[in-house]
This record gives structure tokens, C-alpha cells and sequence, in this order.
């Protein structure tokens, strides 16, 4: 049995989704799939339990946001499997006027706080979530703080005196 | 001869076995010599408030023995560390349960201003929300600022009136933050 | 929610005679709300959990947590590479010197520049200087818990000369800002070998005394042994990593998994404990002292080896040159102004990079896409994650039990909010 590595990953995945991986890469050898959001839960769910890849381990869910594009937010999920010491990373793109994206919650338990995180600042909507709330920002806050358009700094602010700050 | 160099008793009558001065000048030494601090550590600076009550630094000398989590029996309300937004309400009412006299010291460049923070979800400064006696700026502060910060606080206290909380000019300042209090 | 108060929405600022404190229940036949935090007493830091208790026993709690949220990457997109290391210093506040040098892996790894051995052996001595002061709180603040207070006064004393070991480096205490993306800014002096050699002579007696004074405690072991007991199913499932995980018996280290920095020189044990419970994570950061101990040991040896004066990689187009070179070459000059207003020609890609921690896996998920900051970064920060099962394992546990679980996962509140 050949050490587990990027091209066997990619040929086991084809084998079993052959039409779901829609683009691949190797940036900085790390494997990285993009997935459509339909299939997204039985692709983890393939990457968990397979005997082979075992990628029991649920690094981090976050998001990014691609305002230019279509599909604007994406939804990064990255795994590790412990015993062939390897990592992937899955990326669903998702459309930024109505996010919405199963929930990982069924298979990891670890991934509820990073999906209420994701949801606090991107506005993903995670189906089937048991607890989607805001975790880090102030419950009553109606923007999704990290999307692009949002300014960095407070805009109710009135004791900064622009003549200072170049403005 | 030692090189211990002896605080100045205040102005006052001494004779064989009493020592007597008035007694504003009586309460502020006492006041200043036994200010119990309620640590309100929230991030970094609080680590340095973590050395300064350590061995090497030791905040019990100027009297701040019992770090007091209970608003009302502490004297000096340390800030350190950087206040969001959503901690703010809790400050607040911190403050408000305290029972006079009381002040405030905001430890560190976050609770002064807001320090690198100019964000929207970070408060920029607690003088904000509440009034604020002495600013050690830092990020973090030495031990050795914040000592001073507290030296400063003495100075503060042995000089002020015993009847401050009763003051209009103080009472207007409590009005301006919205802070309520019954006289206690 | 009846006439329960909500004590976040309406801050009571006025106490009077009609102020309702009490409801007319029979307090033996309700479950008692108790709000633990966001004020603690044992500087935790800034997070609360609102439980609900039968007596002395929580039924169930809700974790609350952003009362300290600086937005860390929102601000990353706004600034050049070389300015986020002041705001990683302030994620893990107690050991920032290896939030520091991931973040510096990271650009690095993004740039694809090679580091010298010595600069790679020099982080090495740093980052595990910054893993022992870590552990030095966590172990120190979990005896305060119980009670003990004097082991913590003196691990701190031990604390303070790691700090003359930073302030000879780098100039700060705490928050170090230590190093440059391509090594360091300057070279560790004479003073600065002499202190850690120092510190190693004599830091070993003194976490012996410390251990003596908790490791056959019998109130010790009574108040932690057997308490929050996980099994490693449940912590994998929760993405547990870090001193916790290896408490409950799985193996992972990002130094021995993905080794970074040249830790596969180095000879070290990662201790694992059995069952998982406080006993178990506090004999797994003490014996992580002795072995971080053991690796700086061996990198004082390594660096011996080594052809002095080497710390930084010879990438002038992102390391900044030396002033005096600024001002007198035409190239040096060049660099420093690309350098400083970003024209820099970076690769618009993706890279993860993780290193351990003192809390577990801290990783960096950085997209670039050529302009002077980061598109998008993300920080993979253990306390956050480790956190999110306190309030499900709390259910059923004694309060004090639920203190003690709570000091011995070491949630740092900058890294749990950011």
C-alpha cells in the first residue's frame, strides 16, 4: 500500500465523485478542492469514514468573500488526517445574496462554534445548525461585519477630526 | 544609616505620645495608603497587572493587599486591557455598584483610547463611559507605570475633599456619564 | 422570561427599594441562574457562562464569549505583512512570541524563502521560552484556583527573567513583536546567551519545587484527579488540540506532525496523559516544560555549530535593509522604500500553516492576492476551538469542578475572541 499522498488522494475522490469536484490545486502542496454545495456533506462524510484517508480531524471552517464574483461567498473547510499526516482543503462558493450551505454539525461536533462564527461575520446560513446565533459580535448587530463593503472603524464615530487623519 | 527615605508626616501638633492634624489630612492618608483595587483585567495589560502583584513588582506595598472582586469593597477600579463594545454595559454597571469613595485608573493605551484598536467593535476609551481619575498609557505598561500610575492615585486621594461625592462639580460629571447614584 | 432580569439589556444603574432581586418561588424546587462572568475573579479573562443550577450542581450552561472582540481580521486586511505582528502579539498575550514567528512562517511559506539553520534554531529557543511562560500561568492560575497561591508567586518570579530574556532580544516585555518576516532584526548578543544559559541552570529546581508542592498533593489530587474526565473520541470530535488533546491520550503535535522551523533536528518526548481530566493536563504542561527545556538545551548546543552572525534569510527584496545601508546605497535604498509602501511582488495564492501553540494548533490561513495586505486572513486559534465544549461538558459537574475544568483549558480570552 503506497503512502497516501495528493495523487492517490485525487484519484479516490474521482473514483467516488466523479462529476461533484469541480476544480483542483496544490497551492503550497496543500490539496484543495472545490466541491458544489449539494454534496458537500457526503464528500466530509467520505473523507471521515473512508478506511483509507481517515480525515477524522476537523481543522477550521471559515469564509471568504469574492464581491466581484457570482457565487461570492465561499466556505472554506479544511481537514487533516492524523495517521497519513496529510491535510485538505474543500471550498464551496456559494451566492452572497442568500448563503446557504449544510450544516457540518453532523459529523463534527467541533464544527458548530466555527459555523456560528462563519455566520457572524459573513451571514452563512447553516441549515439544520442546532444553535445559529452570533458568537463574537453584538446580538443586536444587523451587518455581517468581515463583507467587503462593511468600513473597518466604527462610522457613527464623531470625535475623530479628519483634518488629523489626512482626510 | 539607612537609605530609606521616610514619607513627610502632614502639618500638625505633636506632643508626648499624640500627634494631632486635621482631619481631612488624617482620612486622605488612610485612604491613600489602603486603596484596594477590583483588577478589571481583560486582556494583555492584565498579564502585566498578573507581574505587578508578583514578587518582583508587589502592588501589596502601597497597600493594595486584598485585590477585591466585589465592586463594593473595593476603593480603585483598575481598567486593563481593551474594553469592546459589548463589555461596555458591564463596565458600566462595575462602576456603579462600587461604593464611594471610588476611582478609576484605565491601565494601558486600550482602555485609555483604544490603543491599535480603531474598530467597530471597540470601545475607544472608557472615559467614554466612565469618568477616569488617572491614564498609564503602555501597551502594555511596565509594572513600574502602572506603579506610578497608582503613586499618582495616592497624590490624588491624600489631596481631595472628604466631601466629594456631596460636590456639585462631581455630581454634574456622574449626570454628564448618566450614572445615578443615592448619595451612599 | 417572566420577571427574571436581563441583566445585558437593562444594566441596573440605580438600586432602589423597588428593585426586584427575588421572585417568590420556592428556591428549592427552581433552578438557580447564575451568571459566572464576564468579570471573573482569578483573571481568566473575558467570558461568561450563564448556568443553570440545582444547588450546587449545573444543570446546563450557555457560553457566551466577544466581550473582548478587537476584530483582529478585519484589521489584517488594512495593513501590510510586516505591521500584523503587533496584532498577533495580541492573540495569545502570554505567549506571543509564537504567535509571532507563525505568522512570519506563514509569509514565508507564501514567499517561498528558505531560512538558515541558525535563524531556524534561534526561533526555536524563542518559541519554547514562550511555550514555558504559557504553561507557568496556566499551571500557576490552576494552584490559585485551588488555593494554593504561593506555587503561582513563584513561577512568576521565573516569569520575569524570561522577560530579561525578550527585553535583551527584542526590547519588550510582553508583547514582543519579536523578529522580521526573513528572521530577526538584530542578532542575540552575549547578554541575551548568558541569560538563557542562566534561566536553564536555573529553572529546573524551581518547577521541581513547584511540582513537589502539587504533584503528591493530596488536596490537589482530590479536587483535580477524576474532575472533567474526556475520552479521546469526544475531544477529536470537538477538535481538541494541544496540551488538553495529549492529556486525553491522542498524540498530535504539529512540531512531531508537520515540523516546522527545523524541529526535526531536535530530540524531544511529547508526554500524553491517560484519562484526560485536570490532573492529567496539569502533569502534561509540566512535563512540557522539562522537554521544551530539553530543546533549548540542544538548540544553545546546535547554535555552537553553527557560522555566527547569520540572522536573517538573504531575501533583501522583503527583509529590510540595515539603516545605515539605507542611507548610503542606492539599492538598499530602493528595497527599503518598496518594502515599506508595498510593491512588493508576492504570489496571489493560498497557504495554511500551523504551528503548535501552547494551547494547541495555531494556524494561519492566509489568501493573497498581491496588493500590500492579506486578502483574507484567518487565524485557526485553539482557545476558541478548545472552548466550545465547556458548556456541554459542564452539565452534571459541581460549580467548583467547572472553575477548576475551566482554568485548566487555559483560554486565553484574545485568542478566543480576536
Amino acid at each position: 500500500m503506497d503512502k497516501l499522498n495528493n495523487e492517490i488522494l485525487f484519484s479516490r475522490l474521482k473514483d467516488r465523485f466523479p462529476d461533484t469536484i469541480l476544480n483542483t490545486d496544490e497551492p503550497y502542496g496543500l490539496f484543495t478542492i472545490e466541491v458544489d454545495k449539494s454534496h458537500i456533506i457526503e464528500v466530509l462524510e467520505f473523507l471521515k469514514k473512508d478506511e483509507e484517508l481517515q480525515f477524522i480531524y476537523l481543522t477550521d471552517i471559515t469564509a471568504v468573500h469574492y464581491p466581484e464574483r457570482d457565487l461570492s461567498i465561499g466556505v472554506v473547510y479544511h481537514l487533516h488526517s492524523f495517521v497519513n499526516k496529510l491535510r485538505i482543503r474543500l471550498k464551496v462558493f456559494i451566492n452572497g445574496g442568500n448563503p446557504e450551505i449544510p450544516s457540518a454539525t453532523v459529523l463534527w461536533k467541533g464544527a458548530n462554534w466555527m459555523e456560528r462564527e462563519t455566520y457572524d461575520f459573513f451571514g452563512v446560513r447553516f441549515l439544520d445548525h442546532p444553535d445559529l446565533n452570533r458568537i463574537l459580535n453584538m446580538d443586536d448587530m444587523e451587518v455581517f461585519p468581515m463583507r467587503k463593503e462593511y468600513p473597518l472603524e466604527d462610522p457613527n464615530r464623531v470625535d475623530k477630526k479628519d483634518y488629523f487623519f489626512g482626510r | 544609616m539607612t537609605n530609606i527615605k521616610l514619607g513627610a508626616a502632614p502639618p500638625g501638633v505633636e506632643g508626648a505620645g499624640f500627634f494631632a492634624t486635621s482631619l481631612d489630612k488624617v482620612i486622605g492618608l488612610a485612604r491613600a495608603n489602603s486603596l484596594w483595587p477590583l483588577p478589571f483585567a481583560t486582556s494583555c495589560c492584565g498579564i502585566e497587572f498578573m507581574a505587578t502583584m508578583g514578587a518582583d513588582y508587589d502592588l501589596a506595598r502601597f497597600g493594595a493587599e486584598r485585590p477585591s472582586f466585589s465592586p463594593r469593597q473595593s476603593d480603585m477600579l483598575l481598567v486593563m486591557g481593551t474594553i469592546a463594545k459589548k463589555m461596555a454595559p458591564v463596565l458600566k454597571q462595575v462602576y456603579t455598584q462600587m461604593a464611594e469613595p471610588r476611582w478609576v485608573i484605565a491601565v494601558g493605551a486600550c482602555a485609555s483610547s483604544g490603543g491599535i484598536f480603531d474598530t467597530y467593535s471597540v470601545l475607544q476609551g472608557i472615559d467614554e463611559i466612565i469618568p477616569v481619575d488617572v491614564y498609564v498609557p503602555g501597551c502594555p505598561p511596565r509594572p513600574e507605570a502602572i506603579l506610578d500610575g497608582v503613586m499618582r492615585l495616592q497624590e490624588i486621594v491624600k489631596n481631595e475633599s472628604l466631601n466629594r461625592r456631596n460636590t456639585p462639580e462631581y455630581k454634574a460629571l456622574l449626570e454628564k456619564y448618566g450614572i445615578q447614584t443615592n448619595n451612599g | 422570561m417572566d420577571d427574571r432580569i436581563n441583566i445585558m439589556a437593562n444594566p441596573i444603574t440605580k438600586i432602589t427599594n423597588n428593585t426586584p432581586v427575588y421572585t417568590d418561588n420556592d428556591p428549592q424546587e427552581d433552578l438557580i441562574t447564575l451568571n459566572l462572568g464576564p468579570t471573573h475573579p482569578a483573571t481568566h479573562g473575558v467570558f461568561q457562562n450563564v448556568l443553570q443550577m440545582d444547588g450546587e450542581r449545573i444543570v446546563s450552561g450557555v457560553s457566551t464569549i466577544g466581550y473582548i472582540h478587537r476584530a483582529f481580521e478585519k484589521i489584517a486586511e488594512h495593513r501590510p505583512f510586516y505591521q500584523i505582528t503587533p496584532l498577533t502579539d495580541r492573540l495569545n498575550y502570554c505567549s506571543s512570541p509564537i504567535n509571532n514567528m507563525g505568522w512570519h512562517m506563514t509569509v514565508e511559506k507564501l514567499l517561498q524563502i528558505e531560512m538558515p539553520k541558525r535563524v531556524d534554531y534561534m526561533r526555536v529557543i524563542i518559541m519554547e521560552l514562550a511555550r514555558i511562560t504559557d504553561h507557568i500561568i496556566c499551571n500557576g492560575i490552576l494552584g490559585v484556583d485551588t488555593g494554593a497561591f504561593s506555587g503561582f508567586l513563584y513561577l512568576m518570579h521565573e516569569r520575569e527573567k524570561i522577560y530579561e530574556i525578550y527585553e535583551e532580544i527584542c526590547g519588550s516585555r510582553l508583547t514582543t513583536n519579536i523578529g522580521r518576516i526573513g528572521g530577526f532584526e538584530r542578532d542575540f548578543n552575549e547578554r541575551a546567551f548568558a541569560k538563557i544559559r542562566s534561566f536553564l541552570k536555573r529553572f529546573p529546581a524551581v518547577l521541581e519545587e513547584f511540582a513537589q508542592l502539587f504533584d503528591r498533593n493530596r488536596i490537589f489530587i482530590e479536587r483535580t484527579s477524576g474532575v472533567a474526565a474526556v475520552s479521546p473520541e469526544k475531544a477529536l470530535e470537538y477538535s481538541w488540540s494541544g496540551p488538553i488533546l495529549r492529556a486525553t491520550g491522542v498524540d498530535y503535535d504539529v512540531r512531531a506532525q508537520e515540523p516546522y522551523s527545523s524541529y526535526e533536528d531536535f530530540d524531544f518526548d511529547i508526554p500524553v496523559g491517560t484519562n484526560g481530566d485536570v490532573y492529567d493536563r496539569y502533569m502534561v504542561r509540566n512535563e512540557e516544560m522539562r522537554q521544551s527545556m530539553r530543546i533549548i538545551e540542544q538548540a544553545l548546543a546546535k547554535l555552537e555549530k553553527e557560522p555566527k552572525g547569520i540572522f536573517h534569510a538573504d531575501v533583501p527584496e522583503f527583509y529590510l535593509p540595515p539603516k545605515e545601508k539605507v542611507y548610503n546605497n542606492m539599492e538598499a535604498l530602493i528595497y527599503h522604500f518598496k518594502i515599506v509602501m508595498g510593491e512588493l511582488e508576492t504570489p496571489k495564492s493560498e497557504v495554511y500553516h500551523a504551528v503548535e501553540g501552547a494551547n494547541g494548533e495555531l494556524g494561519f490561513y492566509l489568501i493573497n492576492d498581491g496588493g500590500r495586505s492579506p486578502y483574507r486572513l484567518h487565524f485557526r486559534r485553539p482557545s476558541f476551538i478548545n472552548y466550545a465544549m465547556y458548556a456541554p461538558m459542564s452539565s452534571g459537574m459541581l460549580l467548583s469542578d467547572a472553575i477548576i475544568n475551566m482554568s485548566s483549558l487555559n483560554v486565553i480570552a484574545g485568542e478566543l475572541d480576536a
